[in-house]
């Protein structure tokens, strides 16, 4: 059994009387220690799966399907005063603006022993030292005097840090992460990736990475999840996805990046946009969009397909390597 | 499509290339002391007033040629949005000389900038923002083109307004709806259509595409790459992703912290960063192919643009630095493949 | 070149967009804000149409006899038929003076907000547009405004007024100066609205856009920016309209409304309230149940309407 099983979650929204699939079918499985990016466009619901799988999805969302197997519990099933125990202790999340965990009017310090204090008994002065173990962790300089600081007198980069140390306050054995590093500098971006990256390294820790960047997966991740229209569309080793994409919307992704034509050339651009939830194509969600549509694409959802390590919800994949398997049977 | 950018560096080695737009010593500070009691301080018995300032721009130099794409890159704060609204007149600068095709244009008033408003455009970074959502496409797009144009008829009007939607791939029957009903990628080519109604020779584009999803910003650049070709149009484009500069500049500015620090061809860039901040922001461009963990480290944060350090801006984060870069500001220095930079151990040959 | 062009589809008609409309759907589905729209409709149109539905006209003297005072509604003993609500003190035919009554207040109300909207934005608009020194003037004259309570100038006024022109020509120009006194005396309320949502809409990119275009300050105002401050408008419109009434009512009811020969539902409830001992509670209370509840109505919509186009809230 894996550390960490999504099997079959489905979450529906619930406006204006009609019932809107915001997510569905998402199966994936995550090992001790394992670090897995996933990817998508705005409005392809990657931080609904990272909400869902904490349960944190709020009214007017509700998970209406599925399990989400933590150490074999499941979390979707638990209560919500439950649920507040294994978020922070075993598991705990990164969001993309550090506001959204830091509070303005407490200093750095309060915040982290409150939150060991709430968690565990501890004394106030072994919090304490925990939390300027957990910000020299995160390297940064001079923790003690952070500790009496407000978060309006940190960089961006700075609170970012201060967020990780955070995450990692209770040990967890799991970090959810969305977008950690959008809204910052490309250098700063850069070293919070490669932290990030170390501690979840040297403490086993699993890290679900969600970003629309493909060049931080690609640094970060073993595992990418590719997701379009609420739906995983194909998910494998990085390295694959990376360099031999089998899906045409990953494929269209990693192609239309400008590092991947010449200077001066046309960009490779997938045309149209992302349906809404409300409008999703019938068949498969991405044939208005896909240059090697069949006919069989805009009647029949496709199911996943294996191939290399990967699987793919592809007509033409599937087409494809029936195909290969008719041809080798001839041999 | 890399014709025309070749042709503009060898147009610039022969001295031919028309400078449309001239920046010079262009400074901008904020004052942002509050209103005057709020400035007042008590100090070593006598009142006195202080004024503090966001030093935004501290002399920039810049020279735009015809039909190049020059690309200002930096990290947030580093002025580049201020210098590109200080060009397009929405901000008055605090010392410099703006020039567009040899006409100073930094101090003319709101009437007197009319005819430049027609040759300058800007487009914004914000899809959602840029436009107004209590007005149809058709209206957004019609009223500049009936404003410059006060004798077109109605027909007319319509004609060019149905031109321009066609050019940047939105149906004209569609602008009859308001931008809510459009995605992102849709708004931001409706915004360059606004643009292009006045048709200008110069556009300023602040981040157009860094609010876009990867699959829409090919779109978006693709447009603008074509927009250029057909219409013969001079781009100013700021941005901080250096894959996009790489891909769609002539040549590159890097700014930081107000000043330009390194100016060159993109190729020569690319190929040879010699600016120590160059190099730390390229090596920082998270790549698909390559594991890249030898990444330049810059230490501390970026200063506040409230108290400046003295000399060189970047000094306090600069492997390289020394007493020199402490005191002196450094010029932008002529090297010999025709950049540009800003730095004593360049100059020193230290680096 | 372009393979993206978006295709045509059919383009709805203005009402079919406001029937799909967010506003039409939460309306549909709030209860209490259908219940009260329906309400307010109600009493507005009855307003309009009272030469028509009311079975009398009380401005008409001719059609007034004294001996029929004081009549019970028709549910009371000693009551008439031809009398629904019963009658008034001087022999009026109740519901007939509570529909005129009620087209009173609402023009009162109506267009004594009418002209705090337009001070107020015209006010509001430059303050927040120019901001710097023209802004702290206006508002520091709106605070000044704001410090005086909407009675106490009223009264004054009013008072004044009456002491020096005698009471005949003020009942001739009540309805005219209580427009104009409650209209003054409570702008600042939406000059500070619109200051705020020009303040944050100034910033916007459309706003610099439109500068960019070079046009003028007058019409990036009104056409881009003032369309766009609609909605906080909206809503305390209509929380400022039913202050109004309520405004009116207390000028009234102390004396300084309407005069009796032509009552607003203010001067209604006081004239009644003399004989409210002697058993005739019906011309106050009536009168007092239906401002309550046309109040009311408004104070609900406007919360309705607040939640609605709150944009936090704003899912389209």
């Amino acid at each position: 059994m894996s550390f960490l099983e999504v099997k079959n979650l489905e979450v529906s929204f619930n406006l204006h009387s009609k019932s809107l699939k915001a997510l569905q079918n998402i199966s994936f499985n995550l090992e001790r220690g394992e670090r897995l990016g996933i990817v998508g466009e705005s409005g392809a619901g990657k931080s609904v799966a990272a909400f869902a799988i904490l349960n944190l999805i709020s009214r007017p969302g509700k998970i209406t399907a599925g399990e989400v197997l933590l150490d074999g519990e499941d979390l979707s099933k638990l209560s919500s005063q439950e649920m507040r125990k294994i978020r922070g202790n075993k598991v705990s999340m990164i969001f993309q603006d550090p506001m959204m965990t830091l509070n303005p009017v407490f200093t750095i310090g309060a915040q982290m022993i409150e939150c060991l204090k709430a968690h565990r008994k501890i004394s106030k002065s072994n919090a304490t030292k925990i939390a300027i173990q957990k910000l020299k962790q995160v390297q940064i300089p001079s923790p003690e005097m952070r500790m009496n600081q407000y978060p309006h007198e940190l960089s961006g980069g700075m609170k970012q840090r201060i967020i990780i140390a955070i995450a990692l306050l209770m040990d967890p054995a799991l970090i959810i992460a969305d977008e950690p590093t959008t809204a910052l500098d490309v250098t700063i971006q850069a070293e919070i990736m490669e932290l990030l990256l170390d501690l979840c390294e040297s403490n086993n820790v699993a890290l679900i990475l969600i970003t629309h960047d493909l060049g931080v997966v690609s640094q970060v991740t073993q595992k990418t999840i590719v997701m379009y229209a609420g739906r995983i569309i194909e998910q494998g080793p990085t390295n694959e996805i990376i360099n031999d994409a089998q899906h045409p919307y990953t494929q269209g992704l990693i192609n239309a990046l400008p590092q991947q034509t010449l200077p001066g050339e046309k960009l490779n651009q997938i045309r149209g946009s992302m349906p809404s939830l409300q409008d999703i194509p019938s068949g498969c969600s991405f044939n208005p969009r896909c240059d090697f549509v069949l006919d069989l694409c805009t009647q029949k959802r496709p199911e996943f397909t294996q191939s290399g390590g990967c699987s793919v919800a592809c007509h033409m994949v599937k087409a494809m390597k029936d195909a290969e398997k008719g041809h080798s049977a001839h041999e | 499509m890399s014709n025309s950018q070749q042709s503009v560096v060898t147009d610039k080695n022969n001295g031919v290339a028309e400078s449309i737009l001239q920046v010079r010593n262009l400074h901008k500070r904020f004052d942002i002391s509050g209103g005057f009691l709020d400035s007042l301080q008590f100090k070593a018995g006598k009142i006195s007033r202080k004024r503090e300032y966001v030093h935004a721009i501290n002399g920039v130099n810049l020279e735009v040629y015809k039909g190049e794409a020059l690309c200002v890159v930096g990290e947030s704060g580093c002025g580049k949005s201020t210098v590109a609204r200080t060009i397009m007149g929405l901000i008055k600068p605090s010392e410099g000389v703006i020039s567009f095709k040899g006409q100073r244009i930094d101090n003319l008033s709101n009437s007197q900038m009319l005819p430049f408003r027609r040759k300058m455009q800007m487009i914004f970074q914000n899809p959602y923002a840029s436009l107004n959502p209590r007005k149809t496409i058709t209206e957004t797009l019609e009223e500049p083109v009936k404003f410059h144009n006060p004798r077109f008829s109605a027909a007319q009007v319509k004609d060019k307004v149905a031109e321009v939607m066609l050019s940047v791939g939105v149906d004209p029957n569609w602008g009859v709806r308001f931008p809510h009903e459009f995605s992102g990628g849709q708004r931001q080519r409706i915004s360059i259509a606004r643009a292009l109604t006045v048709e200008p020779e110069f556009i300023v584009a602040d981040e157009p595409i860094s609010a876009l999803d990867v699959s829409i910003q090919a779109q978006v650049l693709n447009l603008m790459m074509d927009t250029q070709q057909e219409r013969n149009l001079t781009y100013l484009f700021i941005t901080h992703d250096l894959a996009v500069v790489e891909h769609f500049g002539t040549r590159v500015a890097v700014m930081y912290l107000g000043t330009v620090c390194e100016l060159a061809a993109t190729k020569t860039l690319f190929s040879t960063p010699k600016h120590p901040y160059t190099q730390a922001l390229m090596s920082a461009i998270p790549r698909l192919d390559v594991k890249n963990t030898a990444h330049i480290k810059l230490t501390g944060e970026v200063p506040t643009p409230i108290n400046l350090p003295g000399g060189c801006v970047f000094h306090g984060r600069c492997r390289h630095a020394n007493e020199r870069c402490k005191i002196q500001i450094p010029p932008l220095i002529v090297q010999n493949d025709g950049s540009q930079v800003a730095c004593h151990a360049i100059e020193e040959n230290r680096l | 070149m372009r393979d993206d062009i978006i295709t045509t589809t059919k383009i709805p008609s203005l009402w079919r967009r406001f029937k799909d409309s967010y506003l039409w759907h939460s309306l549909k589905k709030d209860k209490v804000a259908f219940a009260s729209f329906s309400v307010f409709i109600l009493f507005v149109s009855v307003a309009i149409l009272a030469p028509v539905l009311a079975p009398f006209d009380p401005y008409d003297p001719s059609s007034i006899d004294i001996m029929d005072s004081e009549l019970p509604p028709v549910w009371q003993e000693d009551s008439e038929a031809k009398f629904l609500l019963g009658t008034d003190a001087q022999g009026r035919d109740l519901l007939s003076t509570i529909l005129y009554g009620m087209r009173t207040s609402l023009l009162i109300g109506i267009c004594a907000v009418l002209l705090q909207c337009f001070l107020g934005v015209v006010v509001g608009l430059s303050a927040g547009y120019f901001g710097g020194r023209i802004d702290s003037f206006l508002m520091r004259i709106a605070d000044i405004q704001l410090s005086f309570s909407t009675l106490m100038v009223a009264i004054v006024v009013l008072a004044v007024f009456q002491a020096s022109f005698g009471a005949e020509l003020y009942s001739k120009l009540a309805l005219f100066m209580l427009i104009l006194v409650i209209g003054f005396a409570e702008w600042p309320q939406y000059a500070r609205t619109v200051r705020a949502s020009v303040l944050a809409e100034k910033h916007k990119e459309y706003v610099d856009a439109a500068r960019i275009m070079g046009f003028n300050n007058s019409r990036i105002m009104l056409g881009h920016i003032l369309p766009n401050t609609l909605s906080p408008l909206l809503v305390i419109s209509t929380v400022q309209i039913a202050n109004a009434i309520i405004s009116e009512a207390s000028l009234s009811f102390l004396g300084l409304g309407m005069p009796v020969s032509q009552p607003s539902l203010g001067s209604l409830i006081s004239s009644g309230f003399e004989y409210i001992f002697s058993g005739s509670w019906w011309i106050t209370a009536i009168p007092g149940l239906v401002l309550v509840v046309l109040v009311m109505v408004m104070n609900l919509l406007g919360d309705w309407l607040r939640d609605v186009l709150n944009p936090k809230l704003y899912k389209d």
